[in-house]
């Protein structure tokens, strides 16, 4: 739809409101991996609570939003469940050994010009992007 | 206090993940196929996040959070092996899925069975992971 970016705009706007609340709130870092992470290894769960509040608050708005669009929400995802498990093990995998995703190094790192989180984010976009070409442009799978 | 900050930042990282788009795997994959039909959604979304936070982070020197303790640490600048490896690893699975964490969790409840069997592998790989960044280091010292 043409007014997509605009509707992107104001949500990564409003995503990056939510970090800067946890920074200046709460002293902590916004990094999705991280907080759920943190509480599936143990290495979190002195604060286990603040963790458990901010993922509730994330899984609870996008149900209290919904009603107010009129078309079906979904997030079309492929059923093919073989690369579903696989996505999900790498996803699961890479975030906690380079200790960060896409809203850790990518929206708080790069925000505050970390090497670390431009380096991360050059790696897994590139590897986003060739995952794309080998298997949706010559494999056919995805 | 804190419980009640981290809800409400949790809340609105789920809202913006839901009204940009960025739950739709369709919109993300979009994104990464350069050679197909190119969406650009995701760079409006990661620009308009880096705006509020990047002024935030220009509140931190010399202050304390609003809550007490300390902001966290200026992160090392070292790029190492498993920053690289972590990160190209990640690349793969969003790439295939079209799913981060985040908007993994923001879409739990519409994602239907795909979005619980990714939270699931997610969550094994996660708990697998220090063992295997500990394999990881040790190869890199036996090399």
């Amino acid at each position: 739809m043409e007014q997509d970016w605009i509707w992107g705009l104001v949500g990564g706007l409003v995503i990056g409101l939510g970090g800067a609340v946890y920074l200046l709130g709460n002293g902590r870092i916004m990094g999705a991996s991280g907080i759920i992470g943190g509480l599936v290894d143990g290495s979190g769960w002195s604060t286990w609570a603040e963790r458990l509040a901010f993922l509730a608050g994330v899984l609870i708005m996008p149900i209290v939003l919904t009603p107010l669009y009129s078309v079906e929400i979904t997030t079309h995802a492929t059923s093919n469940l073989a690369v579903i498990v696989a996505a999900g093990l790498c996803v699961g995998i890479g975030t906690r050994i380079a200790n960060g995703c896409t809203s850790g190094h990518g929206v708080c790192g790069i925000s505050r010009l970390s090497l670390r989180g431009i380096v991360a984010t050059v790696f897994y976009i590139l590897a986003g992007g060739l995952t794309i070409v080998l298997f949706r442009h010559l494999l056919g799978v995805i | 206090m804190r419980i009640l900050i981290a809800l409400l930042a949790g809340g609105l990282f789920g809202s913006g993940l839901f009204i940009s788009g960025m739950t739709d795997t369709t919109k993300v994959q979009g994104w990464l196929d350069v050679f197909g039909n190119w969406d650009p959604t995701l760079a409006f979304v990661m620009g308009g996040a880096l705006i509020p936070m990047a002024i935030a982070w220009r509140f931190v020197p010399g202050r304390a959070p609003l809550v007490g303790g300390a902001f966290p640490q200026p992160p090392a600048p070292e790029v190492d092996r498993r920053l690289v490896v972590g990160s190209v690893l990640f690349g793969v699975g969003w790439g295939l899925a079209g799913l981060c964490p985040g908007p993994a969790i923001a879409s739990l409840s519409y994602g239907g069975t795909s979005g619980l069997v990714f939270m699931a592998a997610m969550l094994v790989g996660m708990g697998a992971a220090p063992a295997i960044a500990t394999r990881l280091d040790r190869l890199a010292t036996a090399s």
